[in-house]
């Protein structure tokens, strides 16, 4: 195996399945391979799969089937401490007997490291999350943003080249989670680690991510980086689980490789871009992303379908209108409109013409 | 600051502190109410007894009421006087007044304490009190000639005075001499010293014991799936819902040397039939059977603490490059800390104050130091020396409490 082949897959799931009980199996069949210094992240709802083949990574599960490889090593048989991956858990699992200090230097006492070397690392380390002088506390005494900083500088304390993160940011609010965010992205730049990134919001997987793997019911869904998860799903699920879309049933009437025309229950016609149907006469569900659709003419792309809408909410959230309409027979149907000066206010009870470029409406196979 | 507080007024001008206090002081009064009827139990069914108790080991009037003019007598003359014929007169007054009175017995019983075998003296002597004439001194030598013996004279003069300390050393296995200093007991005689020791040392056997056979099960407890930890719980809890009696008894029914493990190593040809083992009536059978009875003390607390230790803790240990020893030294076990306290100061006071359990199956090589409070309380009758060796007890352990408190600290107890 060359260098450069190792460095595309640091990390290899190699036909990977996992049942707890025999009868089920929560991870079916996981092929994955993640590059060094690749920020990935496992996004998915709860129950999917995602956190047990972080699990599986860390040693704390064993693969009941395939192989699990880092470095071009099969880890299998090696147990957790030997593995050398950093890991930040979920409530970040700092050790409340000990110093900030202490939990920061336990893994380079561990390793049987000089005690001024380990306090150089241990302040370095703490440097790099700004929380140097927070050093003789105990974690009970810090906020939650900070106890997420030092599980973060534990992890990362003895140089590990892989780092495991389990919803870390899951417990802080909502600001506090997007500053973490961009300070952990800068990080693992920084640092050039490979990172694997598991959650189950999506801003978090699409903002930070280097590529996104969407887990459902024990499978990876899609392996995508951020735009083309968000702009081209691969499937209903995918399109459903990130960000918000509109989903319109439908059959499928003219097929090509890069166009089709579907039919709605009501009988109007759109455009729509094939993903994974394969032919005339199919049931599809063509799904479009609100801020994609447009009801002012001139926006139109030339020789679109347009379709009839009927108002029956507009929301103002500041930045945005989110207008409801009842379209083709379903009621939540929804378009966000940027609130720009001079924009068109739109009143429950209006008809309007919509559509959008055939290449935004996406025909999936529906679920 | 003190000023700027002082200022600090309602709107209406009145003092905040006390306003705060006027609008609590409702509340309060309705907490106290609640607390009443228990608060009135604990005082009248606890506090009060065993401050009686204790009062006793201390204070015992049974012979100088019977007794005032022996009383008056030992005031007037310090110790080592001779034991003249006005002492005999003070002696022959106050047989007559336990004549009357009907108190000699009592009397005889606070001296008998001292010197066995005085309390027929003061019985036998009183009944003929009515007949004494002057000089005194001849006609109640005549009675009973062991009344010229120094010792009773002694003993006599420290029962007269109420307030002695004579109980607290007789449980320091301690006494007076002739001359009335404090000196040691003969070695043959000495024995709460020893059973005192021994007390403490099965307490601490039966607390480690109890703490290394609880940790494991209340780790096992803490992990299991619910419906699993909750059969084990029953399983834990068992014991409880038996009778102690019935507990003590079936131990002695498998420990006896014709018990059904001797049967069954003899039965293997483990031992020989003439080389059964001793386990039960002496100090292994208290041992056995009392861990099995304070083991579940032991559990219970550690595991409310293990509950709540999050596996993470140990799962991040590991991640950090930690071996599963290391990780549950430096991790775990710090954090069961606060169980293992709790578990241990539960099982070691009960232990400490265990009766049944070693009056059943202790032997005599068995017999903890409450056995010996409970002969003098309903055996000898000599309640001051029970009260004073109960005392004793609770200050070991107030003091073993305390330095608990100061090492380990009594906020780290969680006992559920």
């Amino acid at each position: 195996m060359t260098i450069s082949e190792t460095d595309k897959s640091f990390v290899v799931f190699d036909h990977v399945q996992k049942s707890y009980d025999g009868e089920t199996l929560v991870v079916k069949d996981l092929n994955l391979s993640i590059g060094k210094g690749e920020f990935l992240t496992m996004l998915g709802p709860s129950g999917s799969g995602k956190t047990t083949c972080l699990m599986m990574l860390a040693g704390f599960e064993t693969a009941t089937h395939g192989e699990i490889r880092l470095g071009g090593r099969n880890i299998n048989m090696v147990p957790p401490h030997k593995r050398g991956i950093g890991m930040v858990f979920q409530n970040y699992a700092l050790f409340p007997h000990m110093s900030v200090a202490e939990n920061l230097a336990f893994p380079l006492e561990v390793r049987g490291m000089g005690k001024s070397d380990r306090e150089a690392k241990v302040m370095r380390a703490l440097d790099m999350v700004q929380m140097g002088a927070f050093a003789n506390r105990r974690p009970a005494q810090l906020s939650g943003g900070q106890q997420q900083r030092i599980a973060l500088a534990r992890a990362l304390v003895f140089d590990p080249e892989l780092v495991l993160m389990d919803e870390p940011l899951g417990a802080l609010d909502k600001q506090l989670r997007e500053h973490m965010q961009f300070e952990i992205k800068a990080l693992h730049e920084r640092l050039g680690i490979t990172v694997v990134y598991v959650t189950h919001d999506q801003g978090e997987a699409l903002t930070m991510s280097d590529r996104v793997a969407v887990f459902n019911d024990g499978r990876i869904q899609q392996l995508a980086p951020p735009d083309e998860l968000y702009e081209r799903p691969k499937n209903s699920f995918v399109a459903q689980f990130i960000g918000e879309n509109n989903k319109l049933p439908g059959t499928v009437e003219e097929y090509s490789d890069d166009k089709c025309l579907v039919r709605l229950a009501t009988g109007e016609l759109i455009d729509a871009t094939p993903v994974n149907i394969r032919k005339k006469g199919q049931e599809t569900l063509v799904s479009i992303r609100p801020e994609r659709i447009e009801f002012k003419p001139e926006m139109m792309p030339p020789g679109a379908h347009m379709i009839s809408a009927e108002v029956l909410e507009v929301i103002y959230m500041g930045d945005i209108f989110r207008t409801r309409m009842r379209v083709a027979g379903s009621e939540d149907f929804v378009m966000k409109s940027r609130n720009t000066l001079g924009q068109t206010k739109l009143h429950p009870g209006e008809t309007i013409k919509i559509g959008w470029h055939p290449q935004d409406a996406r025909a999936l196979d529906p679920m | 600051m003190t000023d700027a507080t002082a200022q600090l007024t309602t709107a209406d001008g009145k003092p905040l502190k006390a306003a705060l206090a006027a609008s609590l002081a409702r509340s309060r009064r309705r907490a106290f109410l609640l607390v009443a009827p228990l608060f009135l139990f604990v005082l009248i069914t606890f506090v009060v007894p065993i401050g009686q108790m204790l009062m006793q080991s201390v204070y015992n009037d049974t012979f100088s009421t019977a007794a005032p003019a022996l009383g008056k007598w030992f005031d007037e003359h310090p110790p080592g006087s001779e034991i003249d014929e006005s002492a005999y007169a003070a002696l022959a007054s106050d047989l007559k007044l336990m004549k009357e009175q009907k108190t000699s017995g009592s009397a005889g019983t606070r001296i008998n304490y001292d010197i066995s075998g005085s309390r027929s003296m003061f019985t036998g002597t009183a009944r003929k009190a009515d007949k004494f004439e002057p000089p005194y001194k001849e006609a109640i030598l005549s009675v009973e000639k062991k009344w010229d013996n120094p010792n009773i004279w002694r003993a006599m003069r420290s029962a007269s005075s109420p307030l002695t300390i004579d109980f607290y050393l007789a449980a320091l296995d301690m006494t007076r001499d002739d001359a009335g200093n404090i000196v040691s007991v003969p070695e043959g005689q000495a024995v709460y010293k020893m059973l005192f020791g021994r007390t403490m040392m099965l307490s601490l056997a039966i607390t480690v014991i109890c703490m290394f056979v609880a940790f494991p099960i209340a780790h096992l407890l803490a992990t299991l799936p619910l419906a699993k930890s909750n059969l084990l719980m029953i399983l834990v809890l068992l014991p409880f819902w038996t009778s102690l009696l019935v507990r003590t008894t079936s131990w002695m029914v498998l420990l006896q040397s014709q018990g059904v493990l001797n049967d069954l190593l003899v039965w293997l040809g483990i031992i020989g039939d003439d080389g059964r083992i001793q386990m039960m009536y002496n100090r292994t059978g208290t041992l056995v059977a009392m861990t099995h009875i304070l083991l579940p003390f032991m559990v219970l607390p550690l595991y409310s603490v293990m509950r709540t230790i999050p596996p993470a803790y140990v799962r991040a240990a590991r991640s950090l490059g930690a071996n599963s020893f290391v990780a549950f030294y430096r991790v775990y076990l710090p954090q069961t800390l606060p169980g293992i306290g709790a578990g241990a100061l539960l099982v070691f006071i009960l232990a400490v104050g265990y009766y049944i359990t070693p009056a059943l199956v202790g032997g005599a090589d068995g017999q903890l130091i409450s056995n010996l409070i409970a002969f003098h309380m309903q055996k000898s009758l000599n309640w001051s020396l029970a009260a004073a060796l109960a005392a004793l007890l609770l200050a070991g352990i107030l003091a073993l409490y305390w330095l608990y408190d100061r090492i380990v600290g009594i906020d780290n107890m969680k006992l559920g």
